[in-house]
């Protein structure tokens, strides 16, 4: 049973070149800020590390940070045998948003990171199925979950707004 | 018999052959088939509606006892849907076909000493044959439905019903053995009298061969009651209309009169084959404890009484095969193969062999 | 020559392709608007494909337009038969959020109609679950007794299914001067039922031989998919919220948590599945037992805030629904409304491993393994 200083002190010793932060000064959960392209190998280490023991993704989001420029996403983790919990965030730009997947390492995250592309258009990179998931395949007006989405007029012909 | 009293009536033997040829192949339908199905399809809803909890049709009439006739008008005054891509002559022919499969069995099966539809000797051949038609009726509303979920209900189908056919035959084969007749008739009147004459107590008479047979008799039976369960699609051998994997399996694609009549179908060849059993090990028409009408001395009163027990006995199988559906889950297609060919055809077998050496004791 | 006609049999003249089958989105068995793609060779399935978003109510979408205690009604309609238990988890994530202190009352009301929730849920997966198999008849048992539980939340609160009743802070109303005594009249009519359901249809042969050794799910890969709920204990891991990080007052209680155990075939396997939600009930009546026992006096709306305006930042509340893990994920920007939410589903994690579970076995086996995931698919969608 660890705590997440605790456990941010073990990250940063292991990955000492990268960039990981954290952010505690916000109610009611801290969490730990890393690099979205790095996300897989920390997961990895998270997952692998027997005194960490993270085998279990509870959670999954996307949020739009719009005025920040940002498309975040919030992981959830937490280990059943030791019982403790962390939250991991990434945060990529809005323009060109690709976080790493971990459908790899946890394979639970494989619908939740179709839902954030489905909502936000994050791009999972190797991600083995990146589609729609909610929404039609064949929906093209954008990602709804966005701050600046706006319905679109028709879809296949239906006017959309009732 | 009905022939010889037009004979006697009309005093010429060709009008009297089509005289009664008409009512022969008529009187089941209006006497029995379709009052048996109305009533067994309300008897069905009113006993799965009692093991369930609740009260079924109430609305029609007395306790709902017009549902049926009600469900009957509303059926007749369905669209006749036909998808655009069914194969047409094909698809309109099978629910006539399953109908007159099923329809046919009840020409040769004894109701009462007096009135059999036709006396084949060959009766209990001529049935199962018959029935056979209903496979190839279920194939072709299969196939010519172009649904996928027909084709697979079919294909389950005719594996199901020819695989059960070889332990149904077994079973009539042994008893043809002990009773050395093929006719319905004569296996009925052989067990007159009382009901420890029954063949399921092991046959008339009291020899040493009859004791021999009551276990014999016992599993024999119990296998044809199984394997007829099976051959006409009722659970848990509904797998070919399984609704929760199949829809509605091969007639999911009828509506209407269609499908009324694959319904009408299904009791029709629940009732053929309760009556086969009746008639193979429970006496046919005859009485278990002797005849009012003989008591009595009144004559005519015995085939009334024989029309009585011959529907009674039917009936019960029918009641039955309805408790065990509303009781038991559903078998998967290779558990069920595995039920015919690994238990029910060796023992079937083994069995038969058996009654064979018992029979030349 | 004969050689040759084999090998052009083989080739050319008998062709063999694989089936595709849609099953669903209108399909007796899907548990709602599900569409599976099943690839078939013969009756033997070689994919899986769920096809999920038929019943997208953009839940999301709307919390975000919504102010705080506008959710608790969308939230009901989410995991429709365990109503009770969505808006228990979306107030335990905003009680989290803005530190409130409940009543004793309150909390011991919501245990009782969360787990009276439970039960009702887990009637509705195992009667359905008779049907999927082909026995219906346990099906309307199971009915009639969850009509029982409805009317209990009938006389609470006004509705049967869609509640409105645990509010962030207390409830919607307190309970009807009957529910204690009805309460206890219901667990004393109910634990025979149980048994009856037992002799019916847990221990039938047909059953056991259609669920036992029937798409097993082995604890690694179901804790490395997020599983949850009753489909993680049958797998014979004790994993619960309940006990495991609890919330409200189930510290108080005495109760098991029971996990698949392999009785007729593998651990992991449907029947265990299966069995497992019936010794759940068991346990539920006797939380509620003891619940209803200890029942303090007090005011059930005191801790209701009069405007709920959180400060920035953010909270992740879960608690144990009848289907697995229910978590909230809550983001504030500082307004009346929240800036993001996001709603864990268990049916959600647990949908993904139907592909994996299904492959290798039967049509039939499919429906076997999707009715006993237990999956409502209002909250797959949400």
């Amino acid at each position: 049973m660890k705590n997440t200083e605790e456990i941010l002190q073990i990250l940063k010793d292991t990955f000492p070149e990268s960039s990981i932060e954290l952010k505690a000064d916000l109610p009611v959960e801290s969490f730990i800020i890393c690099n979205p392209l790095e996300i897989d190998k920390i997961s990895n280490f998270l997952h692998d590390n027997t005194e960490l023991d993270f085998n279990s993704l509870i959670n999954l989001s996307g949020v739009d940070e719009i005025k920040a420029n940002q498309l975040s996403v919030y992981y959830h983790i937490e280990s059943t045998r030791l019982k403790h919990k962390l939250v991991l965030k990434v945060a990529a730009d809005r323009n060109n948003p690709e976080v790493a997947s971990v459908t790899d390492i946890w394979k639970g995250a494989n619908w939740h990171e179709r839902e954030a592309y489905d909502m936000f258009g994050i791009k999972f990179l190797n991600h083995p199925d990146l589609r729609r998931i909610l929404m039609p395949y064949d929906w093209e007006a954008g990602y709804p979950l966005r701050k600046d989405y706006e319905n679109p007029e028709f879809y296949q012909g239906m006017k959309v707004p009732y | 018999m009905m022939y010889d009293y037009f004979v006697e009536l009309f005093g010429n033997t060709v009008i009297a052959g089509i005289a009664s040829g008409i009512l022969m192949s008529l009187l089941p339908l209006f006497i029995f088939i379709l009052p048996y199905a109305l009533l067994a399809v309300l008897a069905e809803r009113k006993v799965s509606a009692h093991m369930q909890d609740r009260l079924g049709p109430m609305r029609i009439g007395w306790h709902g006892w017009n549902q049926t006739i009600a469900d009957i008008l509303k059926l007749i005054q369905k669209e006749d849907i036909v998808a655009s891509d069914t194969d047409k002559p094909l698809f309109n022919f099978a629910p006539i076909l399953v109908f007159a499969g099923s329809y046919a069995a009840f020409a040769a099966i004894p109701f009462s000493s007096y009135y059999i539809g036709s006396e084949v000797d060959l009766g209990i051949f001529y049935i199962i044959a018959v029935t056979g038609l209903v496979v190839a009726g279920i194939l072709m509303a299969g196939w010519a439905s172009n649904n996928k979920y027909s084709l697979l209900g079919s294909m389950r189908s005719v594996a199901q019903i020819v695989s059960y056919e070889i332990p149904t035959m077994l079973v009539v084969l042994s008893l043809v053995m002990v009773s050395e007749t093929m006719s319905l008739h004569k296996l009925s009147e052989m067990q007159t009298g009382y009901f420890w004459n029954w063949y399921i107590f092991g046959g008339p008479g009291f020899t040493l061969t009859k004791f021999l047979l009551i276990p014999s008799m016992l599993i024999g039976f119990i296998i044809i009651y199984i394997s007829t369960l099976a051959e006409v699609n009722r659970v848990p051998f509904d797998i070919p209309e399984a609704e929760s994997e199949l829809v509605a399996g091969y007639h999911t694609e009828y509506s209407g009169m269609k499908f009324a009549m694959f319904f009408l179908a299904e009791y029709a060849n629940m009732y053929a084959v309760s009556a086969i059993v009746a008639a193979l090990f429970f006496g046919g028409y005859q009485s278990p404890i002797g005849y009012l009408g003989n008591l009595l001395g009144v004559e005519w009163l015995i085939p009334l009484e024989q029309f009585f027990w011959f529907a009674a006995k039917g009936l019960f199988f029918v009641f039955v095969q309805m408790w065990l559906r509303w009781t038991l889950p559903r078998l998967r297609v290779d558990q069920l193969m595995a039920v015919s060919w690994k238990y029910l055809i060796p023992i079937a077998f083994i069995n038969l062999i058996i009654i064979g050496f018992i029979t030349l004791i | 020559m004969s050689q040759d006609i084999l090998t052009k049999t083989k080739s050319s003249v008998i062709r063999t392709e694989e089936m595709v089958l849609n099953m669903g989105p209108q399909h007796p068995s899907t548990h709602g608007v599900l569409r599976l793609e099943l690839g078939l060779e013969g009756e033997i399935i070689t994919k899986v494909i769920p096809h999920i978003g038929y019943l997208h109510r953009c839940f999301e979408k709307h919390c975000e337009a919504m102010t705080y205690p506008q959710i608790v009604p969308y939230t009901d309609r989410m995991d429709y038969l365990a109503s009770m238990g969505n808006e228990f988890g979306y107030a335990v994530a905003m009680e989290k959020f803005l530190g409130i202190e409940l009543p004793q009352r309150v909390e011991y009301i919501r245990v009782i109609m969360a787990e009276f929730q439970r039960i009702a849920s887990h009637l509705v997966a195992l009667g359905t679950y008779g049907a999927d198999i082909g026995a219906f008849t346990p099906f309307l048992y199971c009915f009639r007794d969850r009509e029982k539980i409805l009317h209990l939340f009938e006389i609470t609160c006004g509705a049967r299914l869609l509640y409105n009743y645990i509010w962030v802070g207390g409830l919607s109303h307190d309970l009807h001067p009957d529910f204690v005594r009805k309460a206890k009249d219901f667990i004393k009519e109910f634990r025979p039922t149980i048994k009856e359901l037992n002799e019916l249809l847990s221990y039938n042969k047909i059953f056991i031989d259609r669920t036992a050794n029937v798409g097993i799910l082995p604890v690694d890969t179901a804790i490395n998919y997020g599983v949850s709920g009753p489909n993680l204990r049958a797998s014979g891991f004790k994993w619960d919220i309940r006990k495991d990080d609890p919330y409200s007052v189930y510290d108080k209680f005495d109760f098991d948590i029971p996990v698949g155990k392999g009785t007729h075939g593998t651990v992991g396997d449907s029947w265990d599945r299966y069995f497992v939600r019936i010794l759940e009930m068991e346990e539920s009546l006797k939380i509620i037992e003891q619940a209803l026992d200890q029942l303090p006096d007090g005011d059930v709306q005191s801790a209701i805030p009069k405007r709920i305006k959180p400060n920035a930042g953010q909270v992740y509340g879960r608690v144990e629904n009848p289907r697995g893990e229910l978590g909230y994920f809550i983001i504030s920007d500082g307004s009346t409304s929240p800036y993001r939410v996001k709603v864990r589903a268990p049916s959600f994690v647990t949908m993904q491993i139907l592909g994996e579970l299904c492959k290798g076995y039967m049509i039939a086996d499919v429906i076997t393994i999707l009715g006993s995931i237990d999956i409502v698919l209002g909250e797959i969608d949400r």
